[in-house]
């Protein structure tokens, strides 16, 4: 049961919990008309005690397309923590107005310590840059919507391996599921870490590094692109000489399949080559809107809302 | 040197740093047992220069996992009709709350001044354990 439950790190949720959020959303994907009321007369909080606009549209818009109320703030100072209180006693109060809590926090732990402390759920937004479960739920919606399962995929993961979080939780959850295997694309000083290497070999996935985006690409189901960035560089050498590497252009989309398709979290910077927007295969514009509606799922199933459509009823 | 009477039955915890003795015993809160309790200062050790020592005339079980976390070089050993019978060995716990502290700045347990972190065991070959909140790993 999902219900009173927290969402804080993306392995809070078992394959089967996953899988059941994930159904649900591709329900509202195809009929939005259905859930417009589901969350009449329930109140979320969103809560931003650092600036996401991006991750604030999404939580709010999926609360409102699901006939939902919001109250928040996007601006620390307009929140009570100005005044000197503590994140424990705003969750408490906080969750006396709410039905939900949806909290973003530059202090890595947050969204733990305010679920110990509110009466109701609690959604981690981002913590510092620690935990970010939702984005890895608008990762996983996109497959499957795009793929129609979250196993026997080859998925590429290329750019910043050793500092992306958002890449790390998508790795470890998609290496929970049957048959899948990974190619870790990154220049030498930006690998995949060695802890993350070991979850995958333990639930015994297969991976190999390299650092040839064009060799790697055509064998591939999922490419997930991400930022290279200039400050993780030794030196600007050493920037310079790799980062186009990965930069994913026309003629390496030439190369891939049919069937592949781009992710990534977004923004980018010039990772991904504007000409590659207008291939069918790229699906990270898609994902904005993915990232709504599985929210809206999340919510329904937090709160435990009703989840039958017309369909059902007959 | 003070004389103490020879425990019969119960537990001695020996070899105790100096100083440390009065944390393990609140650590213990053996404040609270209403059995003979000794606390035992710069006791001489031919080891140690100078130790502290606790002997505690019970028969409850107490929970030592914790004492190895604050003095790993610590003795325990249950005595019974005056003999020592069992020599207990120390392991680390799962689980301990309230005695180790996270050390990353950009963690909420130190911006909010949290009493009791909960940390877990992570390497028991490297001693490690991490914060419940942020995950960082404290070595002891
Ligand atoms: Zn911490």
């Amino acid at each position: 049961m999902l219900k009173n439950r927290n969402l804080i790190a993306p392995n809070d949720f078992t394959n089967q919990e996953l899988n059941e959020i994930l159904l649900l959303a591709r329900e509202i994907v195809n009929r939005p008309d259905f859930f417009c009321k589901k969350a009449e007369g329930k109140i979320l909080a969103s809560l931003f005690y650092e600036p996401s606009t991006r991750t604030k549209f999404s939580f709010d818009t999926a609360m409102l397309r699901l006939g939902g109320q919001v109250i928040g703030f996007s601006d620390p100072l307009t929140s009570s923590t100005a005044k000197g209180e503590t994140v424990a006693d705003s969750a408490k109060t906080i969750s006396k107005y709410a039905d939900i809590i949806v909290v973003r926090h530059p202090k890595e732990g947050t969204a733990l310590l305010m679920s110990k402390y509110a009466e109701c759920p609690v959604i981690n937004a981002g913590d510092g840059g620690h935990q970010h479960p939702t984005q890895t739920l608008t990762d996983l919606l996109t497959i499957a919507s795009n793929k129609s399962s979250l196993c026997n995929l080859k998925i590429g993961v290329c750019g910043d391996l050793k500092f992306g979080r958002t890449i790390h939780s998508l790795v470890t959850c998609l290496s929970g599921f049957e048959g899948n295997s990974f190619v870790f694309i990154s220049p030498e000083e930006l690998r995949m870490p060695s802890y993350i290497k070991e979850k995958v070999a333990e639930k015994g996935k297969s991976f190999i590094e390299t650092n040839d985006l064009e060799a790697a690409i055509g064998d591939l189901d999922i490419l997930y692109m991400s930022r290279v960035q200039r400050e993780r560089f030794v030196s600007e050498e050493e920037y310079l000489r790799l980062k186009d590497y990965f930069i994913l252009t026309a003629d390496k989309m030439a190369l891939a399949r049919k069937d592949m398709i781009v992710m990534h979290p977004l923004p980018r910077v010039n990772e991904i080559a504007t000409e590659v927007d207008a291939d069918p295969r790229a699906k990270y514009f898609d994902q904005v809107k993915f990232g709504m509606y599985v929210r809206m799922a999340l919510i329904m199933k937090l709160l435990g809302l009703d989840e039958s459509t017309p369909e059902e009823d007959k | 040197m003070i004389n103490v009477s020879k425990l019969k039955k119960g537990i001695v915890i020996d070899h105790i740093t100096a100083g440390t003795g009065y944390k393990l015993f609140s650590q213990l809160h053996l404040d609270e047992l209403d059995d003979v309790v000794v606390l035992m200062r710069n006791v001489d050790s031919r080891k140690m220069g100078k130790k502290d020592l606790i002997k505690i005339e019970t028969d409850l079980a107490l929970d030592f996992t914790v004492l190895g976390l604050i003095d790993p070089g610590i003795t325990v050993t249950y005595v019974e009709d005056g003999n020592r019978i069992k020599k207990v060995k120390l392991t680390l716990p799962e689980k301990v709350e309230g005695i180790l502290k996270c050390h990353n700045p950009r963690c909420i347990s130190n911006t909010e001044k949290l009493e009791s972190t909960t940390f877990y065991l992570v390497d028991a070959k490297k001693k490690e354990y991490a914060c419940e909140y942020c995950e960082a790993r404290t070595q002891l």
